[in-house]
């Protein structure tokens, strides 16, 4: 009895921290590819990943390490790419996203003994989520919050015109690859929780929810902190309740959010533009 | 006595193996307002590009007067296109943006930025539009917020890519007028196609086909465009401003 309590209590702070820590990492980096409509090449990176985690299986070292090295490699790559404009940059996007996929198939398969959980990786598990993950994104919460603090004014600017920013900096190349590097490892990270193939809405739901309601861009981080908040805690409440998967849970429940409030925002549009119509005449 | 910001002495320009300029020889001194007019390719948005050392010209060389004209001293208004305008920013926040060269990497606008930039937004008749998002905005005034962020640092030479282009006609009379006044302060140098309209404006015409020939009036006669290879309208300055067009 006193085990099964405890077992409930540890669940329910993972949880709790999973969700707190999932928000602040998603919303961050996510209002940041959303506004500079990086949404494509966000999910090529989280499957580019799966190829890391799954080499990271083969050889035995912590498929999250794995992921992480492929995710930043592939970011830098792609970014390097698109500086230098050699490329097609959505047909690379699309071969590295099944290129990724393969690689992490291949090897998962390949290696002897145990197989993993597969699922869990694809779609989310709270049960795969340790300490250790939950540390993780702690300290990527901090360092994501403290590098858009410092960097704020820099990193807007760069963001929204790349090219004036080149007219004053000579840094611009230096901090797209440290924001795209810094988001790949946000979605590494948060893969345990909502799943390779599910982590990419994580990061665009709350940001395109705050947009609702705010064209600033200070305003849309701190609304998809607190949508993504509601989003994941929610989702944990019902996939612990109802035995579903956790990933799917919270994505569902996010687009419910953004159905509703599109639906709230859109009637009271409807009705102010209606008053002062009435005041009008 | 008017100072003199930049020169370029035979100048030359590529990307890749293919040459935009050709020994360009140009000297801009205060208070000029210079019509860069050619047709689309001939260079013009080049020759801007290089002043903002945004390309490194492939030969002859492009020397600044270092004691006034450094790289924080030049405003740049850019062809509309390079930003985003569905990106969630504020019309202040891009007016401020325009004081990133006085700054560092790490920095917090003041109180004083915050003061110069609604003087600026009042100036550019924007009052009502300061946390309005640029999505929210008709294209003309888009532009009088990217003319806001290229003027805010005070700089000596303001460089024009094709203003005219989204301008709407009820601002661009507005435009002009803002440009004459700022032309007290600052020389400014215009790319355009359209001679016609900047010729009633601009005190000197630099005609750009990957050649580049100066006329230090704003007059230029049909045999002197032809002679230039330029392929564009004819103006001619009578008491009224007026368009002759080419035979055709």
């Amino acid at each position: 009895m006193a085990d099964v309590s405890i077992f409930h209590y540890d669940f329910f702070i993972k949880g709790l921290l999973g969700a707190i820590f999932a928000s602040i990492t998603a919303g961050l980096a996510g209002t940041y590819i959303v506004s500079k409509k990086m949404v494509f090449l966000s999910g090529g990176i989280t499957h580019a990943s799966f190829g890391g985690l799954g080499i990271g299986y083969f050889a035995g070292i912590n498929p999250v390490i794995g992921a992480a090295i492929f995710s930043v490699l592939s970011a830098l790559g792609v970014e390097y790419l698109s500086v230098n404009q050699k490329i097609r940059e959505d047909s690379a996007i699309g071969i590295l996203w099944a290129f990724g996929m393969a690689v992490g198939i291949i090897f998962i398969y390949l290696t002897p003994g145990y197989s993993p959980d597969l699922m869990g990786y694809l779609f989310g598990s709270m049960l795969t989520v340790t300490s250790t993950d939950i540390i993780a994104l702690a300290v990527m919460s901090a360092v994501l919050i403290v590098y858009f603090t410092v960097f704020y004014r820099t990193i807007l600017y760069i963001s929204f015109d790349e090219v004036f920013a080149r007219t004053y900096s000579k840094y611009v190349n230096v901090f797209k690859y440290i924001t795209t590097s810094l988001v790949a490892l946000t979605i590494v990270l948060n893969i345990r929780m909502a799943g390779v193939v599910l982590v990419i809405s994580l990061l665009t739901i709350p940001p395109n929810i705050a947009g609702l309601f705010t064209k600033s861009y200070t305003g849309i981080v701190i609304g998809s902190v607190a949508a993504g908040f509601a989003g994941t805690a929610t989702g944990y409440a019902v996939s612990y309740n109802a035995g579903i998967p956790v990933g799917a849970t919270i994505i569902f429940t996010l687009v419910v959010m953004w159905v509703i409030l599109k639906a709230a925002r859109w009637l009271a549009d409807k009705l102010k533009s209606g008053k002062s119509i009435n005041t009008k005449y | 006595m008017a100072e003199w910001l930049f020169e370029m002495k035979s100048l030359s320009a590529s990307y890749g193996p293919a040459t935009v300029l050709e020994d360009v020889d140009l000297k801009v001194t205060e208070n000029d307002f210079v019509g860069v007019i050619g047709p689309n390719g001939g260079g013009k948005t080049t020759l801007l590009r290089i002043i903002l050392g945004l390309i490194r010209p492939s030969g002859g060389e492009i020397v600044f007067n270092q004691r006034i004209l450094m790289p924080t001293t030049i405003g740049y208004l850019p062809q509309i296109s390079t930003g985003d305008n569905n990106f969630p920013v504020t019309v202040r926040d891009v007016v401020l943006s325009g004081l990133m060269m006085h700054k560092g990497l790490i920095t917090r606008m003041n109180r004083e930025d915050m003061k110069r930039a609604d003087l600026v937004i009042e100036d550019l008749g924007l009052s009502d539009s300061g946390n309005a998002s640029l999505n929210e905005l008709s294209g003309g005034q888009i532009q009088r917020v990217l003319l806001g962020r290229a003027i805010i640092g005070d700089p000596v030479l303001l460089l024009l890519d094709e203003p005219g282009n989204f301008v709407d006609s009820s601002f661009e009379n507005d435009f002009y007028e803002t440009l004459k006044i700022l032309n007290k302060r600052m020389a400014i140098l215009m790319v355009s196609h359209d001679v016609g309209t900047i010729s009633a404006h601009v005190k000197s015409f630099a005609c750009v086909n990957r050649n580049l020939h100066y006329h230090p009036s704003s007059e230029i006669s049909n045999e002197e465009l032809l002679a230039y290879g330029c392929p564009i309208q004819l103006i001619a300055h009578g008491d009224i401003p007026h368009t002759v067009l080419k035979a055709h």
